[in-house]
């Protein structure tokens, strides 16, 4: 059973939200995600200063298996990277949540947020798939 | 309702991502592939293989027949417990699946892949018309491999002094019949495998392969699933039924030629004069290796641009090499490639490496960096 926080917001696509304030959240993928990927070998991550779109494709991650685009949940522009995915993918395998976050957005229309899923909504979603 | 090994409870009590592989429940992993990759390479792992499927031939010409339905000539095999890879090939010279075949004290008996099982067995009934010989599915055996550098003394241990002694002994494709203990059944230990490393292949009554696999366990091997087969085999080099051959693939394209038996030219078996022809019209394309030290993972079906060549080649197999720490695959491509070529990948070309096709063994690399 897969691990979906409640305190969390969520994008269909896969990636989790946590609202940091100041207009500024951090995004990865959820655990779902990372256990139907499996073991992942390589990530690309969005650069500081990028102006995303909400759905906008932010980077990728790619696992033994398959490779899956990530895409910005909510609109804004990067103010940071997780750079130490590069040499350790696997964090996203062992903490999703933690660790194993991609980017830090600041928002320019934090009323996306309200399109986002709960985690109740987001688990319904992939019991569908 | 698919197919489930004897050893399925076992999976699922280890934590098993269970997978539907050609209509059986096995294990994709138990947690991560990578790691249970690197314990093949470095110690040892234990994988169920029991969803393949194992063919008994008796008879008084099962001998004649075998030298008929495979390219391989069991008439090599010296010795009862002695193993031969072989293909079994169509009439047009296409291969219906790759096997291994050993002789028993009496008879032979055939290991081939579980996707292709089915079809194997009606193909083998349909060649057997004319032969005084016998064909038994044995549905009642599993098979555990156990692959790695500790392998044979992992084993050793649980089986006791007398079997360990005898298996460490054993030469590489060649197997031995023992039992674990008074009450059990026969039990072949083959010195075989898919991995590129040290190890066996247990062939032993169904009833009695979840004790073998807790006794295992207990003695340090842990168990890996279909997804590190599948890297481990692709970084020794084996092909892969479905993937680098089929029915529509000649075993000369897919570097099998050292299988096809051809020194007895009164043996007519089944492709012969299909693998003659393709033979002396000569090779219009090769099977190689791929490197992509860059970031990315070649994938299946991807294609392969060659200078110089209006034709492209294909990817047969591609995947994440865990020992190297790059993407390798294997690939078809045209005859005169060689040195770099370009692979279309998922949102750009990027360049490749053209080897042979064998990146590892005994855990270490045996390409020329």
């Amino acid at each position: 059973m897969s691990d979906t926080p409640k305190e969390l917001k969520y994008a269909p696509t896969h990636e989790w939200v946590l609202n940091e304030g100041d207009d500024v959240v951090s995004v990865g993928i959820t655990d779902f995600a990372q256990e139907s990927l499996g073991d992942v070998v390589y990530v690309e991550l969005p650069e500081v200063g990028d102006k995303l779109s909400a759905a906008d494709e932010a980077g990728a991650v790619e696992s033994v298996k398959a490779a899956s685009d990530i895409f910005a949940p909510v609109s804004g522009e990067v103010i940071a990277v997780n750079t130490d995915l590069e040499d350790s993918p696997e964090t996203i395998n062992e903490f999703p949540y933690g660790d194993g976050w991609f980017f830090k957005l600041k928002m320019s229309d934090p009323s996306e947020m309200e399109h986002l899923l709960s985690a109740d909504e987001y688990i319904e979603s992939t019991e569908e798939e | 309702m698919n197919s489930r090994t004897c050893l399925y409870a076992a999976h699922k009590k280890m934590g098993a991502k269970v997978v539907n592989f050609s209509g059986w429940d096995m294990p994709l992993h138990y947690g991560s592939q990578i790691k249970e990759h690197h314990c093949v390479r470095r110690d040892s792992a234990m994988f169920d293989v029991s969803h393949m499927t194992v063919v008994d031939v008796g008879g008084r010409e099962a001998q004649e027949y075998l030298r008929y339905l495979l390219a391989n000539d069991v008439a090599k095999i010296t010795g009862p417990g002695q193993g031969l890879y072989s293909a079994m090939l169509n009439s047009s010279g296409g291969v219906v699946d790759d096997l291994i075949v050993y002789a028993l004290s009496s008879g032979f008996r055939l290991v081939v892949n579980c996707a292709t099982g089915a079809k194997d067995v009606a193909w083998m009934n349909d060649c057997a018309r004319g032969f005084q010989v016998a064909l038994q599915q044995r549905d009642d055996l599993a098979i555990i491999a156990v692959q790695g550098p500790q392998a044979i003394a992992r084993v050793g241990s649980v089986v006791g002094k007398a079997s360990g002694a005898k298996i460490s002994a054993l030469k590489t494709f060649n197997s031995i019949f023992a039992s674990a203990s008074k009450t059990a059944g026969s039990w072949q230990y083959a010195r075989t495998g898919y991995t590129g490393e040290d190890g066996l292949e247990i062939i032993l009554p169904s009833s009695e392969a979840e004790t073998f696999w807790w006794q295992l366990h207990a003695a340090g091997v842990l168990p890996a699933g279909l997804a590190a087969r599948d890297t481990l085999r692709l970084e020794a080099g084996f092909n892969l039924y479905g993937h680098e051959m089929d029915e529509s693939v000649s075993p000369l394209r897919a570097n099998m030629a050292w299988t096809i038996a051809l020194q007895d030219g009164e043996r007519d078996f089944i492709g012969r004069s299909a693998v003659l022809a393709a033979r002396d019209a000569g090779p219009q394309d090769k099977l190689v290796g791929v490197l992509l030290t860059q970031r990315g993972v070649l994938r299946d079906g991807q294609a392969v641009y060659i200078a110089g060549c209006e034709q492209s080649g294909l990817i047969t197999s591609g995947s994440f090499s865990p020992t190297l720490g790059y993407s390798i695959a294997l690939a078809r491509v045209p005859a005169p490639a060689g040195g770099l070529a370009e692979v279309a990948m998922r949102k750009k070309r990027e360049t490749v490496r053209l080897i042979a096709p064998a990146f590892v063994r005994r855990g270490q690399p045996i390409f020329k960096a």
